[in-house]
């Protein structure tokens, strides 16, 4: 025990002598999530938009003041002719092109149908779906309003409008956003990108640490000393494992404190799963250590299992877009089940038997890790 | 001249003699591409559906069935009570739930509205509102499809969107992803072909060697930056064919800008590379920092996967100072949209901005490091 203890602390005070990795290690996370959560988001807002109005009635007015108002959307050019709409959007700085066909009042009384073209540059992501399930919302809403006679404009024209006094239809149809009822895309991104600076710092720093040792011969004394293989690894893993909450801890007030994110669930809950969850993070950077010669390996390695264990984590994108085949390769990956974890306790507070299944791999994967982590270490020479 | 083509020529050497090395970098991006492309989709194709249905009826299960050949819809189970639902939500067994109350179809029949909820999860807004306008789409339909008695007495204006979606009319998400992912790939593999040249030399000793030597530091980079220029290009062809042969995605524009576009990005991550290990001391530190700085903004403010308009002002203009965010419009532009340089001239104009700071910076710490 006292080994462990002795070693422990050399641990903590190479840490805590070097000043700029500390800061590295504490402080750019911190930055990172301020930064980068509110980069991570899909809403749509001020989305440029070029009307091309070819009817130019009072109904179609209305429609385009009713695209302008509703906060989603910018005009940025209203042109008689589709072609400016269609340079616009070649050039980029034009999101959608809504044309407004010739007819569209005459048809909208005569037929009770009026039909409106909306170009969209599906060039922009994912976020084009969106922007086109706006317009069409904005388009109900409007045509609804006219049903309705709400607007002055149905009164003054009067019975030129031959749709008859506001109905209910036939259903009533609430909607009910569960969980993230204001749609609050950082609400939604904080718990994951946490899991995700854990996991690099975790991970790299513990991979990092031992092909120091190697490289600089100090593993070697270490070695003949009468420490055993486990007292050597816990005593190595202790101080990045206390890192990693005090991150967990640190990012927890920024999400609260700064981005209102909610904390539904147990906290004790979540820091269990942190502390299991670092182990296996922790462990994956010890067996990469074992594998190679020298830091700079440590550091390839850890890079590349880092970004696929992001980028097929969920963080970024739904694990249920993915491929099938992709989708269960991800069930091996960690950080995709500590990222459902975090996700469920914060937003949905989500108990222990919601996660039973996600934490019990995890568990798995940290007894897993471990073992073959502690087998690949040999104190020997070689 | 000659002393600098020597140089290219000891680099050469050096990737020739170490193969594997070489394999890695050009198979790497091939690979990671490949896995990318069929993990990073925002497609919501197969959402799972939880029903909630005390009383079940004629009219609960025609909207049931529509649900079920809707093609999106999986359903997962069939409840009685509501609150049988807060396991399946937490769990995320469902991600979307419809509600019936008793009397659904009597209600139907006598013209009273009928009730109906739709709870969806929307821990991820994106998805939460493209599964709520599908629900929408469903029940519209089903309204539609109800004889006249129940349908409204005269039929209320509709506004009938007809939607285009140009540049990617099948809303493929591998068309919108690959081109990004090209570009995040190359960063990543560009900067570590830097680190592994300059700091072999570090390691080695051998930099002080090249200090020295009548090479100037200008030379030094263009020696050290030649050859892996050469590999990275590789790379961007081999990252281009498999994108065309495994995913499909269209190339609308000109081959031969592409190209010229790649190699210029490739040029801006090998310059950065070097500026950062010219720069820093210790391999831990410039490590950490290379991957702190280019890993996490490289995707998120690239505009790769979450788009740039959507960002708050402060960072859209950080996003400035990102290559990837000039190349991923490229990439985007040329393949996607088949425009040329009378559209993407600007994007190109700060990429090859970026690229002549980073070399004059590299350039310039080189010189410090001689005095």
């Amino acid at each position: 025990m006292r080994r462990i203890l002795y070693l422990t602390q050399a641990e903590v005070l190479h840490i805590v002598r070097d000043r700029i990795l500390l800061a590295q290690v504490l402080i750019v996370p911190v930055v990172q999530l301020l930064i980068l959560s509110n980069a991570a988001t899909f809403e749509i807002h001020n989305t440029p938009i070029h009307i091309v109005d070819l009817d130019r009635t009072v109904v179609s007015r209305g429609l385009v003041s009713h695209l302008a108002a509703n906060g989603h959307f910018r005009i940025v050019e209203a042109t008689p002719s589709a072609d400016r709409g269609d340079e616009g959007m070649s050039r980029g700085n034009v999101s959608m092109v809504v044309v407004i066909p010739r007819d569209f009042e005459a048809s909208l009384v005569r037929t009770g149908v009026g039909r409106v073209q909306l170009l969209v540059n599906a060039e922009k992501g994912s976020a084009a779906g969106i922007v086109q399930s706006y317009a069409a919302q904005v388009l109900n809403q409007y045509a609804n309003e006219l049903a309705s006679g709400r607007r002055p404009l149905y009164q003054a024209l009067g019975d030129s409008m031959r749709w008859g006094p506001p109905s209910s239809g036939p259903l009533e149809v609430r909607v009910r956003p569960r969980y993230n009822e204001t749609q609050n895309y950082k609400h939604y991104m904080v718990p994951g990108i946490l899991v995700g600076l854990m996991t690099i710092i975790g991970t790299l720093l513990s991979a990092q640490n031992i092909a120091r040792e190697k490289e600089l011969g100090t593993l070697e004394q270490l070695n003949v000393t009468p420490i055993t293989r486990g007292q050597f690894i816990i005593a190595k893993l202790l101080p990045f494992w206390v890192l990693g909450l005090v991150e967990l801890s640190l990012g927890l007030v920024v999400g609260v404190l700064v981005f209102g994110i909610p904390v539904r669930g147990s906290v004790p809950l979540l820091y269990g799963v942190a502390a299991i969850y670092l182990t296996v993070a922790l462990g994956i950077g010890l067996w990469i250590s074992s594998l190679v010669e020298t830091q700079q390996q440590a550091m390839f390695v850890t890079f590349f299992i880092v970004i696929i264990y992001l980028l097929m984590s969920g963080l970024f994108t739904p694990i249920d877009s993915m491929a099938p085949w992709v989708r269960s390769v991800t069930e091996v990956n960690p950080v995709r089940h500590f990222v459902t974890i975090s996700r469920a306790i914060l937003m949905k507070g989500a108990g222990p038997a919601e996660i039973a299944q996600p934490f019990l791999i995890l568990a798995v994967s940290a007894l897993g890790i471990l073992t073959v982590a502690v087998r690949q270490y040999r104190k020997s020479a070689s | 001249m000659t002393s600098l083509r020597g140089l290219i020529h000891k680099e050469w050497l050096h990737i020739r003699r170490d193969r594997r090395t070489a394999a890695v970098l050009v198979a790497l991006p091939v690979v990671q591409v490949l896995l990318f492309g069929y993990a990073i989709r925002t497609d919501v194709d197969d959402v799972r559906l939880a029903v909630v249905d005390p009383a079940p009826d004629s009219a609960t299960i025609a909207l049931r069935n529509r649900f079920a050949s809707a093609g999106v819809f999986r359903n997962v189970a069939v409840v009685r009570r509501t609150e049988e639902l807060e396991p399946l939500f937490g769990s995320g067994v469902a991600q979307q739930a419809i509600v019936f109350y008793p009397g659904f179809a009597q209600d139907l029949g006598q013209g009273v509205p009928a009730k109906l909820l739709i709870i969806t999860d929307a821990t991820e807004p994106n998805t939460a509102s493209l599964l709520q306008s599908y629900a929408q789409a469903v029940v519209d339909g089903y309204v539609r499809s109800l004889p006249a008695s129940h349908a409204r007495p005269a039929p209320a204006p509709r506004i009938v969107p007809q939607v285009r979606m140009r540049f990617n009319p099948t809303h493929e998400s591998s068309n919108l992803f690959v081109p990004g992912l090209i570009a995040f790939v190359l960063t990543i593999i560009s900067s570590l072909m830097t680190a592994i040249s300059l700091t072999r030399e570090k390691e080695t000793g051998t930099m002080e060697a090249l200090l020295v030597s009548p090479l100037r530091p200008w030379e030094i980079i263009v020696g050290k930056v030649t050859p892996y220029l050469a590999i990275g290009f590789v790379s961007v062809v081999a990252v281009l064919i498999e994108a065309r042969l495994v995913f499909h995605v269209p190339l609308r524009g000109s081959v031969v800008l592409l190209l010229f576009e790649g190699g210029l990005y490739i040029l801006v991550s090998l310059a950065f590379g070097i500026l950062i290990s010219a720069r820093t001391s210790s391999q831990r530190l410039a490590m950490m920092g290379t991957l702190l700085a280019t890993m996490l903004p490289n995707v998120l403010l690239s505009g790769f996967i979450f788009p740039v308009e959507s960002m708050p002002r402060a960072l859209q203009l950080l996003a400035y100072a990102i290559p990837g965010r000039w190349f991923v419009t490229i990439a985007r532009g040329i393949m996607l949209k088949g425009v040329g340089l009378e559209y993407l001239w600007p994007q190109t104009l700060f990429l090859a901005s970026i690229a002549a700071v980073l070399l004059t910076a590299s350039v310039r710490s080189f010189n410090e490091r001689l005095e």
